[in-house]
């Protein structure tokens, strides 16, 4: 390091971290994502898994949450029916700035294998999605990865949310 | 040789049917003298058109007019005190009506009685509501899923659909994947009709990956950032097959010397 550095972080011996509003916000968004208490289907089951005190959520500040005004993430957990969309979406709606949703399993993501005139193919036609998580149903390592995926790309993310490409159903 | 059908659609039927397969048929027995159904047939002579057994189950077949007062008998005389299931089977295409049937059991004798009738389309049934409550949801699935009417019903309204749905699923003419209210039905619902050229249709075909897309799909190895453009210019190309593949041979010009199906 060059003499005429100046080491800010060390200044004076006193204990300052210097950092960005971006970084700061992002980590307490990413540390302590909420998601809605919501399960739709079997995918639920493995969700319920999740929170329990074997893989144990909480232990990566994600909490469930049983209203929608308190919570960050909209894990959606299994196969949405045509009846049920209107609900899904409404629940999303009244979920508080910021907010992500986690599509669970192949039900939610694509219809899986209901492919029929009763099931939203793709849980993406009325709520964007953020991440997209394989299987059926998907282990709960698979949501735990999943979370961690989310949380890396909040860290990613501008504080801003207005600043975030996101799909364009969010404008709706 | 056996004709040649094009397998590139596998998933809208399958290609190969039996043509000497004949569908089972459980075989139907006479009402012995003397057993407990001999018993119920007596009692049921005034309503029943035709009466066997299958699966040592009684089938009785009555007027649809009667079905009140035949399973009123049944409950009443023979202690049929369950009704374990009624719903219908849709023969519009093949008879032009529908076949209606309950599903009564005496706990007692540990008997069960399957009443069937038919009803043309259009035509309504009377409840049993009154002798079975179990019945209250069952006519009401059935109402929903075929449409049919059921007079003195407490509550017909649909069950399962939506109570602003349109048509009844489980009719034979109704699409297995909807028809256009169906498929846009969650859109117009949340959105409004003008959502439907944004959000676009449903995508089906659960191999389909567009190349293009990077909202829905990350190009493993060349990640880009979400929803960005990668196709530099390049005009979207749908994949081609070649000619010789869809070629339909069936409808080939020719003599065809087996006129089997």
């Amino acid at each position: 390091m060059a003499q005429h550095q100046v080491n800010y972080a060390s200044a004076a011996g006193l204990p300052i971290a210097l950092t960005t509003v971006d970084h700061l916000v992002n980590w307490g968004r990413s540390n302590s994502l909420w998601p809605l208490t919501y399960g739709l289907a079997c995918c639920a089951i493995e969700m319920m898994a999740s929170g329990a005190s074997r893989y144990d959520f909480d232990r990566m500040g994600t909490i469930f949450r049983a209203s929608p005004r308190q919570a960050d993430v909209m894990i959606l957990a299994g196969t949405l029916s045509k009846k049920h969309a209107e609900f899904a979406r409404r629940l999303y709606d009244q979920m508080t700035e910021p907010k992500w949703v986690i599509s669970m399993g192949s039900c939610a993501n694509t219809g899986g294998m209901f492919n029929t005139y009763a099931t939203v193919q793709g849980v993406d036609r009325i709520v964007p999605v953020d991440i997209y998580l394989p299987g059926c149903a998907p282990r709960p390592e698979t949501l735990q990865y999943a979370l961690m995926m989310l949380q890396k790309k909040i860290r990613r993310e501008s504080a801003n949310m207005n600043k975030n490409t996101k799909q364009n159903l969010r404008l709706v | 040789m056996r004709k040649y059908t094009p397998k590139d659609n596998v998933q809208a039927k399958s290609y190969y049917t039996d043509r000497y397969w004949v569908a089972p048929r459980v075989p139907r027995e006479a009402v012995e003298a003397g057993t407990h159904f001999a018993d119920v047939v007596e009692a049921m002579k005034a309503f029943a058109k035709e009466s066997y057994i299958e699966v040592g189950q009684l089938v009785i077949h009555i007027d649809a007019a009667e079905n009140f007062d035949a399973i009123k008998t049944l409950k009443e005389q023979c202690g049929y005190s369950q009704c374990s299931e009624q719903s219908a089977v849709d023969y519009l295409a093949k008879d032009g009506e529908f076949e209606l049937f309950w599903q009564l059991l005496n706990i007692k004798e540990a008997k069960r009685v399957r009443i069937v009738c038919r009803l043309k389309e259009g035509e309504a049934i009377e409840s049993i509501v009154p002798l079975f409550n179990s019945a209250n949801f069952a006519e009401r699935e059935m109402f929903d899923m075929f449409g049919i009417k059921v007079n003195n019903h407490p509550f017909l309204k649909r069950i399962l659909m939506p109570d602003d749905w349109e048509g009844h699923p489980l009719l034979k003419t109704y699409p297995l994947h909807g028809d256009e209210f169906a498929s846009w039905y969650e859109v117009d619902k949340i959105f409004g009709k003008e959502y439907r050229d944004i959000i676009g249709p449903e995508n089906r075909d659960p191999a389909r990956i567009d190349r293009y897309d990077t909202k829905r799909f990350s190009r493993v190895g060349y990640e880009v950032p979400f929803g960005a453009d990668i196709s530099e210019g390049e005009k979207e190309q749908p994949i081609e097959y070649s000619e010789t593949l869809l070629v339909d041979y069936n409808k080939k010009a020719g003599k065809q010397l087996d006129q089997r199906k």
